[in-house]
């Protein structure tokens, strides 16, 4: 099959990597020169999370000659469940920064590229377009069809794998004769209807499986050797250790990289994916699940803040709060409101009968999730329904700093 | 026939992973379906009766779109649906 890179003149190696890659050089599916061809490489790896952190490090390991690393964040405790590529010593740093000081202290002779920037329509051909292979980590769809949409158009090989809580799939899109993200999905889901994983959680060794699965397609496709998983999806269950492939066929109606593409630029994904932009420069991601922001009635439910709040309890208002939360995180931290929990709000609204008139004050995780218990309590006739902004986090932060955030 | 239901979706399906549902095509099938677990409808289907773009269906290693017949290919009690949704957890996640 047609390597990722071209036959130019390879770089040399020298002695310290010939005993470096001792034991790539002794397999005859790479020897010298398929080590030759990893050296030449150059890699972007988009994000460097929970999938990016695995896959850096083992290209870097393989001796991956350059790896490009876009990510505009910066390293928080609680990536470190599974983000092995950051450490507590890096915490508050930015990511591409803490990033790289794990892969050149694996390998110096690594060339990294740092991104520290937010992958837009505005600058991702500029970005994508001088590496050979691109390995799609992102945690939002906006990205995954910028991402797909961009490789096409470069004809650049998508290493693409995505997860949620247990699962996993893994495929590699933007080659010529192979399917694309799009021909799997030809359109995004609303906002809202696939539930968040900032609000399920996520095993955190499985972003390690997919993503070592992703390095893997990537090393294949630079040395041009194996099968890679171009017209296939590779689904991973992580709870059943099971495997499974299902085909992937290239839809020829494509709109991308079909025989006949309507779409030959960049677009607006935000638009595409039903996001409203964010209103302020800020991380695209937030925008499909955020906290809704400081305006004073968002689709008809009134806002209140964790201090208004607070001044009403102080004053003994006859005030109800209502968390809508699940049990398990009632466990980790609550404040002691009755928990109904948002998926089972409509069914037990009866439970509220008697405050349908009363003031109701709504709190999940981040004010997201009580926003629609808002908006479905007020469906249901409730007549004083407010949302709580920022949540339970918000109170932690400036209410009760003893409380544990999570 | 049994249809392997992808995490996102079991808690409408009380948590099961695999349901098996009585059917002689694939439509039939997730009637019977949608039939017996109403939650799932509005996730799997649109308010013309559609399956949603984003929702995939595989007969078997095969996605139903690329099936002569798609959805009304029949099946076999041996056969297996599985529903694969699109997922976008990687990088935060």
């Amino acid at each position: 099959m047609p390597a990722a890179i071209e036959e130019t003149v390879l770089p040399k190696l020298s002695n310290d990597e010939i005993a470096r890659y001792s034991r790539h050089l002794i397999l005859p599916e790479v020897g010298m020169e398929g080590q030759q061809k990893l050296k030449a490489a150059k890699v972007l790896c988009v994000g460097t999370g929970g999938l990016g952190a695995p896959l850096a490090l083992y290209l870097a390991a393989a001796g991956v000659g350059t790896i490009g690393l876009v990510d505009f964040d910066t390293v928080d405790a609680s990536n470190l469940q599974r983000q092995i590529i950051h450490s507590t010593a890096t915490v508050g740093k930015l990511k591409v920064d803490s990033a790289e000081i794990m892969l050149k202290g694996l390998n110096p002779y690594l060339n990294v590229v740092k991104h520290n920037t937010m992958l837009t329509s505005a600058n991702a051909m500029e970005i994508l377009k001088d590496y050979d292979v691109i390995a799609d980590g992102t945690d939002n769809f906006q990205t995954r069809y910028l991402v797909n949409d961009a490789c096409v158009l470069l004809n650049k090989p998508n290493a693409y794998g995505s997860i949620f809580r247990f699962e996993g799939q893994a495929s590699v899109f933007g080659t010529k004769e192979g399917p694309c993200y799009r021909c799997l999905y030809p359109e995004p889901p609303p906002p809202g209807l696939v539930p968040s994983c900032a609000e399920g959680g996520v095993l955190g060794i499985l972003p390690g499986l997919v993503g070592v699965i992703q390095a893997t397609e990537t090393i294949k496709l630079i040395l041009g050797i194996g099968d890679p998983l171009i017209g296939r999806l590779l689904l991973v269950d992580a709870l059943g250790m099971s495997f499974r492939t299902l085909k992937l066929r290239k839809n020829p109606d494509c709109p991308v990289c079909g025989t006949h593409p309507t779409v030959t630029e960049l677009i607006d994904y935000d638009q595409f994916c039903g996001i409203a932009p964010p209103t302020e420069t800020g991380p695209l991601e937030i925008a499909r699940d955020k906290a809704v922001g400081d305006l004073p009635v968002v689709d008809g439910i009134p806002q209140i803040s964790v201090q208004e709040l607070k001044k009403k309890l102080d004053a003994k208002e006859d005030v109800f709060v209502l968390d809508v939360r699940e049990p398990h995180e009632y466990q980790i931290v609550n404040l002691g409101a009755p928990l109904i929990p948002l998926g089972e709000i409509a069914q037990r609204a009866s439970e509220l009968a008697d405050k349908k008139h009363s003031e109701i004050v709504v709190h999940c995780k981040s004010g997201a999730r009580s926003q629609k218990a808002a908006m479905a309590l007020k469906q249901a006739g409730f007549t004083n329904v407010s949302n709580l902004t920022g949540g339970i986090l918000a109170w932690a932060d400036n209410i009760d700093p003893a409380l544990p955030k999570y | 026939m049994n249809i392997n239901i992808p995490t996102p979706l079991r808690s409408y399906t009380g948590g099961r992973e695999t349901v098996s549902i009585p059917g002689a095509t694939v439509s039939a099938v997730f009637r019977e379906l949608t039939v017996k677990y109403p939650e799932l409808k509005q996730h799997l289907f649109t308010p013309e009766g559609k399956l949603r773009s984003f929702v995939n269906v595989y007969l078997n290693d095969d996605d139903i779109r690329y099936l002569e017949s798609k959805e009304e290919t029949a099946v076999k009690d041996s056969d297996e649906l599985t529903i694969i949704p699109s997922i976008a957890g990687g990088s935060h996640l």
